[in-house]
């Protein structure tokens, strides 16, 4: 079946089955891949996007019930990856294996969107939906102060 | 790649197993032109090094990347010899080569056994920089200076490495350039960021399960129980599944091959398999029972042994014995186990995530009966390690499904699969027995028991306090399973390692004395004995976060607990405060000290033991990993608890300054992160820690 699908404000239209995760449509047709796999079931964090401007989980997002809203992955998130919240992760040198990143990233920047004054305790909420199984957490909770600072 | 990688061949440098080096002078294959055009710029130096005429050097980093940072470190030696500015290094992930050595990421082995390769590299080429500019200018070598790739001589002139590089190729390759003196290093020790940074944080394809090729097939695997096997498929519904394109069964698995990764897992999940010959005893509370009984009065195997325990048991005037234990745990790299092939009549291209490039090349070429020769394999950023990618299972599968359905696929692992096809870490039992006469350790008896052989071998079996007691027997008791384990990030060590430093918080208690002052007391004793560590730089590493963490001045209502460690070459000592909140203790904290040598990038080095702990700590409050019959209980993150932000204390790191040789990073901050939480626990709430995980 065809869907007509608005991703980091470009059109597209793909051929997939109905019930077809986001997150595949995202990898596997479309090639954005920066969206990344890693429980299926919505505990993770490494498949968030935004659609309309809100943190989900794009394993649990089916294609049919996401056309037409505006869905930004990280690869959208800005033009030349220079995001408050990307700055703030190249200035701390967060990654270690990076496979969570782009999920941190995207549930950061939408929590940051909504709360532009974040308290350290309110970061710490906003983030707990992420894992890092390398657990560089400590890095993630000052980027997003960091990049909270920038936005001001 | 690969196809243009021989070319490099130009100079081999290799380590010997010893340390030492051997520099074997390839002939110049020069004349065997780079195919891509990118490369058409490049001027090969060595397998590492190789310069454009803009003045861009391109560095490969020979060992696989999981998280461990080596892709930068790596790079940065060879940049610091080679004495060119870290701003002009491109770094390449190269692929398998003969050219270098130990291309394993491994027992935190990487920087500790390239490093004098990497730094030869870099000299090496430098040293021809340098004699060609001391031809042209007719002046001595030792004459000039060289400094970001500028060399300079004395009368002032200046000239650049890539105004020379048609002339500097031409010099014989140096046997022996000389090596800069450490106090001289300008990169190395710096904190520089990950190399991989840009496309990690702009989503571009890095990781194994991005990779994509034109015509690739995606494949499922259903695998048994352990120690089961397959009864029979029904695979018509799977088959029904639109994009699915075949249903293969090999060796007691079930692949479905299909167009997409979404549908290939659809497919898998359609499959009516039944499992026969389900093993009842790959259990858990079985293992438990067993692993009880043999620490009890079962027969062990003696590892290490010095002075006689059952005298100091006979003399004792008190013993002290406790039992601690671990779960199986799977690794769970945040990204699942996945792997590209394409087997074909003529070659095996194998592109993907692994640790062991070297023996996925050759045990697939065993699995196909073809030349370890036609295989070719190109290494991925790992989305994580922790010894997972040790195995090359996945790398099998993969190789066997592109053979049997006769196309070029990538094979990619649910969650599921990940978690409940592991290779685990093993679980273990210790039981430590200590005698005490007059106030002071006279005996120290270890006994493990462990699944599948894994135990301890005789060098850990060595490590402390053994050298410190005059009595000391560490044995060890196999229990054999079906069930896959595996080296787990810091194998043995992350629970010995739990069970060591818990006893002798214990031990400390018991004698009324301050922990840190026992250990101290304690390596004194083992100084001047033959030890794989060195209780001189356990005590340095001791002091450096007995300081830093202002031990026994804590402010009220702040419990703090101590444990230290030497694994990988490596030595670390942590404190953890825990705060207790709403009555329930938190911990706020950890102090980490580390003497790992020379450090050689101090922002990928604090992330290593950042990560370190928190995953020890993470793990030791929540990891279980449960068998029933062969088959794993937790499958995915809804089952299985990992540590999360808000459970997370903030990790303070120092670095005992040192400029001995950089030894292991990856695994050593590991081991005492979960004694260090316990033993401050056990203050703030009176409750020892025994087993894990703590928590449920
Ligand atoms: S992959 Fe979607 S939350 Fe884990
Ligand atoms: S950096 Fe490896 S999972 Fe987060």
């Amino acid at each position: 079946m065809k869907f007509d699908l608005i991703i980091n404000k470009k059109n597209y239209t793909v051929d997939v089955e109905d019930g077809t995760p986001l997150l595949w449509v995202l990898r596997d047709e479309l090639e954005l891949v920066g969206t990344k796999f890693g429980c299926g079931i919505g505990e993770c964090g490494a498949c968030t996007v935004h659609i309309d401007g809100k943190a989900e989980r794009s394993c649990q997002q089916m294609v049919e019930l996401v056309e037409g809203k505006e869905i930004t992955t990280i690869e959208g998130l800005s033009e030349n990856g220079d995001h408050p919240v990307q700055k703030a992760w190249e200035t701390l040198d967060v990654p270690q294996c990076g496979y969570c990143q782009s999920g941190q990233m995207m549930t950061a920047s939408a929590f940051l969107r909504k709360n532009p004054t974040p308290s350290p305790e309110e970061i710490r909420m906003a983030m707990h939906g992420n894992i890092c199984r390398c657990a560089s957490y400590n890095r993630i909770e000052k980027a997003v102060a960091l990049a909270a600072e920038k936005l001001k | 790649m690969s196809n243009t990688f021989n070319r490099r061949n130009f100079l081999k440098l290799s380590l010997l197993a010893s340390g030492g080096m051997l520099i074997g002078v390839g002939c110049s294959e020069e004349a065997d032109m780079p195919t891509s055009t990118d490369d058409l710029d490049f001027h090969s130096f060595n397998a590492y090094i190789e310069m454009a005429k803009n003045g861009i050097v391109k560095i490969y980093s020979p060992n696989p990347e999981i998280g461990q940072g080596v892709k930068t470190s790596m790079p940065m030696i060879v940049a610091e010899e080679l004495d060119v500015s870290w701003k002009k290094v491109h770094v390449v992930q190269a692929p398998l080569s003969n050219d270098f050595n130990r291309q394993v990421a491994g027992g935190s082995q990487s920087i500790r056994q390239n490093f004098p390769a990497l730094r030869m590299a870099g000299a090496t080429v430098k040293m021809m920089f340098l004699t060609a500019v001391a031809k042209k200018w007719d002046v001595g070598v030792d004459t000039l200076k060289v400094a970001q790739g500028i060399i300079s001589s004395q009368d002032g002139k200046k000239i650049n490495y890539e105004e020379v590089i048609e002339e500097a190729i031409k010099i014989p390759v140096p046997e022996n350039a000389p090596l800069k003196n450490v106090e001289d290093f300008t990169l190395i020790g710096k904190a520089i960021n990950n190399v991989d940074i840009k496309p990690i944080i702009t989503g571009k394809p890095l990781f194994g399960v991005d990779y994509k090729e034109k015509g690739m097939k995606y494949a499922a695997v259903a695998r048994p129980p352990f120690g089961a096997s397959l009864q029979s498929v029904d695979d018509t519904e799977a088959k029904a599944v639109k994009g699915v394109e075949q249903v293969i069964q090999f060796n007691n698995k079930v692949a479905v091959v299909a167009n997409s990764t979404w549908a290939a897992f659809k497919g898998k999940s359609k499959l009516k398999i039944e499992w026969g010959n389900l093993q009842d005893d790959e259990n858990t509370t079985l293992f438990d029972q067993k692993m009880a009984q043999l620490l009890h009065n079962g027969k062990l195997e003696e590892k290490i042994k010095s002075g006689d325990i059952s005298k100091a048991k006979a003399e004792a005037d008190q013993i002290i014995e406790q039992t601690y234990e671990a779960p199986f745990l799977p690794h769970n790299t945040m990204e699942p186990m996945n792997f590209f092939a394409d087997v074909t009549d003529k070659k095996i291209r194998l592109v993907g995530p692994t640790q062991v490039p070297r023996s996925s090349a050759n045990v697939v070429a065993q699995l196909l009966e073809r030349n370890v020769e036609d295989v070719t394999v190109e290494m991925t950023r790992m989305g994580g390690g922790f010894g997972r990618r040790l195995s090359t299972d996945y790398a099998e599968d993969a190789a066997m499904v592109s053979h049997l359905a006769k196309a070029p696929i990538k094979l990619m692992y649910t969650r599921e699969d990940d978690m409940s096809i592991g290779q685990y870490r093993p679980k273990v039992k210790y039981k430590i027995t200590a005698t005490l006469k007059n106030g002071q350790l006279t005996g120290y008896q270890l006994k493990e028991a462990i699944v599948n052989n894994n135990g301890m071998n005789k060098g850990i079996a060595k490590f402390f306090p053994f050298g410190a007691v005059d009595h000391y027997l560490a044995e060890s008791a196999n229990v054999p399973a079906d069930v896959t384990t595996l080296w787990w990030r810091a194998p043995i060590t992350n629970f010995l390692g739990f069970a060591t430093e818990s006893f002798m918080d214990e031990l400390a208690l018991k004698l009324q004395k301050d922990p840190i002052e026992l250990r101290m007391e304690l390596l004194e004793n083992a100084k001047g004995k033959k030890t794989p560590y060195s209780p001189e730089r356990m005590q340095q590493t001791i002091q450096l976060v007995k300081e830093k963490s202002n031990w026994g001045n804590a402010p009220k209502g702040i419990y703090q607990g101590f444990a230290c460690y030497y694994s990988h070459n490596s030595y670390v000592a942590e404190v953890c405060d825990l705060e207790m909140i709403d009555g329930k203790p938190i911990a706020k904290r950890f102090y980490a000290s580390v003497d790992c040598g020379i450090v050689i990038n101090t922002s990928g080095a604090k992330n290593q033991i950042e990560g370190a702990i928190l995953d020890g700590m993470g793990h030791a409050m929540y990891g279980n990993l449960e068998l029933k019959d062969g088959i794993a209980q937790s499958q995915n993150f809804d089952k299985y608890k990992l540590i999360r932000m808000m459970d997370t204390p903030v990790i303070e790191t120092y670095f005992v300054n040192s400029n001995q040789a950089p030894t292991g990073l990856g695994e050593p901050g590991m081991p005492p992160a979960g004694a260090a939480y316990a033993n401050a626990y056990v203050k703030a709430t009176g409750k020892r820690m025994l087993k894990q995980p703590f928590f449920s």
